[in-house]
């Protein structure tokens, strides 16, 4: 099951700023009560979108601004915390194709990219100068190169870092491992059975 | 060369490597619960896929099940379709399901070590970031994604990258009144929320050894807040103790050829460790959150820092922090009015949490206009609290004493702060709005420090509340 290759994601970019921003933040567990993914992206970031009595705070993701903006750009540790996919099932719904940070959150990550979300990390002078730029302009046209690793915006052009493996997957359409997974079952199957499990007396 | 435990494990659990350089690891054991697995078992459905190894599988429900009420059909509607769906899943595809009326129902991170089925040198895998509790029988567990449930589900297996092992050693005798919870929210403090990102915790030295299984538990289960995705302790006669005669636990000759393997797996005296951290645990005091990440935490005699005393990089996390929890710099938590005591999770709700918490409650009230609630980690925690009169004791302290749950931890069920409430919690996390009210505030505390803020109803030294008991 190969699925489209990734090899470079453009758009114009959003600025949600801050370090740690954690998975409570992007979701609050209060809109997780669903059974399926359907429609998550109407709670991305809800609590700082929303006021408690539901007026709009005008968040850079509200602003018109940024509107059609799919390239969402954070500081240090993107995607702290819960492990739940619920929170890139979001950024993806809301209609974003990649995040740029200067880090994540590792079952974040690996979350991300088994949906075919990547997540590139900047260092952070460059991002710091992707911030500036996109605030100052926000129809600036930003470029990923998963294959360089280069990230291209108006004057600005640095490189950024992504797992290997990550990286791989997203090139040769293979970031959803199921396929590669059950491929090797009949190896899996005679693993098993060397593996005790924990079962009921 | 030696190896460490994350090492033999590992490489005893992998299947190969994939076309994109990552590692196919086993998982031995797999947990659920209702809010990660329900689109895990859709997208099954949708691939025309089964559950490969239905007995490793193991279901309950927490997250969302309400803790004042057990009949169902619940007030909440979605709640009760939660649970109806995990309930047909786990019966579509032969899982074990500790449902309600099973009397085995509880937190996945509680219920997992309770039962027996969290055993040593094992992989454990849950859509959940605690899983890395489970780490303190010397498993490998990690948290992981709806996506990965579902593969977990149709192969037993999982995409992952290996990860480097740091080596944390506490040493040494903790002072009164120090507890588990202290020690780790010293570690995230010290090495920060993302400074264990990329690797695995392994907490040794004579402080680790010489806690109990539910204290190790309550260490490992914070490990992903200093953003290491697993944490574990080596396995030893107290963990075999542990697990002996528990209903998933081997039995009869079985029990001794496990715990020779399970010998196995610790890690060898010349192992070669990534890094290696040491922690005095005479330093260490009670240890209390200021901010809105589970690393902005300081000594209950400390001063709340300001921005500027901090690295560079923690300050601007500082001044939102500040700005949110409405705390000035210089202040001291001591003497902070609370609202909510809550007292419960994943990370401290355990009987030995209940029953240290305990002596010193007993007697004592909990102070006027204070909204306290115990929750304890399963239903076999709260049968074994009542024939030790523990919940007696809270609830005549004014404890509004629930079944068990993740209840207010995460805010999920009607269990929530209000407004921008103070609340005095056991819990792991203190991220805006992660009790359910957009503008609360959490501060994370161990639970006795929980029960000092409680009868005082502001936050206080428990060492020096309970003085005199």
């Amino acid at each position: 099951m190969s699925l489209a290759p990734v090899a470079q994601v453009t758009g114009r970019g959003v600025v949600v700023a801050g370090d740690d921003i954690d998975t409570d933040r992007i979701i609050p567990a209060r809109y997780m009560r669903c059974i399926t993914f359907d429609g998550l992206g109407e709670y991305l970031f809800r609590d700082v979108r929303q006021t408690p009595e539901g007026k709009s705070t005008n968040h850079p993701i509200d602003d018109p601004k940024n509107k059609g903006a799919t390239i969402l750009i954070s500081g240090m540790n993107f995607g702290c915390g819960s492990s739940r996919e619920h929170a890139p099932q979001a950024i993806a719904r809301a209609g974003f194709k990649a995040v740029i940070a200067g880090g994540f959150a590792e079952i974040f990550f690996g979350n991300s990219t088994t949906l075919g979300l990547p997540c590139a990390t900047a260092a952070r002078k460059d991002l710091n100068a992707l911030i500036s730029l996109i605030q100052k302009d926000p129809t600036t046209f930003v470029k990923i190169d998963v294959e360089k690793l280069q990230v291209t915006a108006g004057p600005l052009s640095f490189p950024v870092t992504l797992k290997a493996s990550a990286q791989q997957g997203l090139l040769s359409g293979r970031y959803d491992a199921i396929a590669d997974l059950l491929a090797n079952l009949p190896k899996v199957k005679e693993l098993a059975g060397r593996i005790p499990s924990a079962t009921a007396s | 060369m030696g190896k460490t435990l994350f090492q033999k494990v590992w490489d005893r659990h992998s299947v190969g490597i994939l076309p994109d350089g990552s590692t196919q690891l086993f998982v031995g054991t797999h947990l659920i619960h209702e809010v990660t697995s329900p689109q895990a078992f859709g997208m099954l459905r949708d691939l025309d896929l089964k559950v490969a190894f239905p007995s490793r599988t193991f279901a309950t429900v927490d997250h969302i099940v309400p803790t004042d009420q057990r009949t169902e059909p619940f007030r909440d509607s979605l709640a009760d379709a939660m649970i109806k769906e995990l309930r047909k899943n786990c019966s579509d595809f032969g899982v074990t399901f500790f449902d309600i009326p099973s009397g085995k129902q509880g937190i996945v991170h509680i219920v997992g070590p309770e039962q027996g089925i969290t055993q040593p040198g094992t992989t454990i895998a849950c859509g959940d970031s605690h899983t890395s509790t489970h780490g303190a029988f010397g498993a490998v567990a990690f948290g992981i994604g709806t996506s990965q449930v579902r593969d977990v589900l149709a192969t037993q297996t999982m995409a992952l990258s290996p990860l480097k092992v740091r080596k944390i050693e506490v040493r040494g005798k903790l002072g009164p009144g120090v507890y588990a919870k202290d020690i780790i929210l010293h570690i995230i403090r010290t090495l920060g929320v993302n400074g264990g990102t990329g690797y695995a915790y392994e907490y040794c030295g004579s402080t680790i050894e010489g806690l109990s299984l539910e204290e190790r538990m309550t260490i490992c289960n914070m490990s992903i807040e200093g953003g290491a995705r697993a944490g574990y302790v080596n396995p030893d006669e107290k963990t075999f103790e542990y697990l002996k005669g528990r209903p998933y636990s081997p039995k009869g000759k079985e029990w001794d050829v496990a715990v020779a393997e399970w010998k196995k797996v610790v890690s060898d005296a010349d192992a070669v460790y990534d890094d290696v951290k040491i922690f005095e645990a005479s330093e260490i005091r009670p240890t209390v959150t200021w901010g809105i990440n589970p690393g902005q935490g300081i000594f209950i005699d400390e001063a709340i820092p300001s921005p500027e005393q901090l690295p560079e990089a923690d300050r601007a996390s500082a001044k939102e922090a500040l700005e949110f929890m409405k705390f000035k710099a210089g202040e001291k938590l001591a003497g902070q009015k609370i609202q909510v005591a809550f007292f419960g999770s994943c990370t401290n709700a355990r009987i030995s949490d209940f029953l240290e918490a305990s002596k010193f409650l007993k007697g004592r009230k909990v102070a006027p206009g204070i909204r306290a609630i115990a929750v304890p980690g399963s239903q076999g925690v709260s049968k074994i609290c009542a024939e030790m009169g523990i919940d007696k004791i809270f609830r005549e302290a004014g404890f509004d004493w629930r079944e068990a749950g993740c209840s207010m931890c995460l805010g999920m069920n009607p269990d929530q702060l209000v407004g921008d409430e103070i609340c005095a919690s056991s819990s792991n996390r203190n991220f805006k709005g992660r009790q359910g009210s957009p503008t609360g505030r959490t501060l994370l505390m161990s639970p006795v420090m929980v029960v000092a803020a409680a009868v005082t109803g502001q936050v206080s030294d428990a060492r020096l509340v309970f003085a005199k008991s």
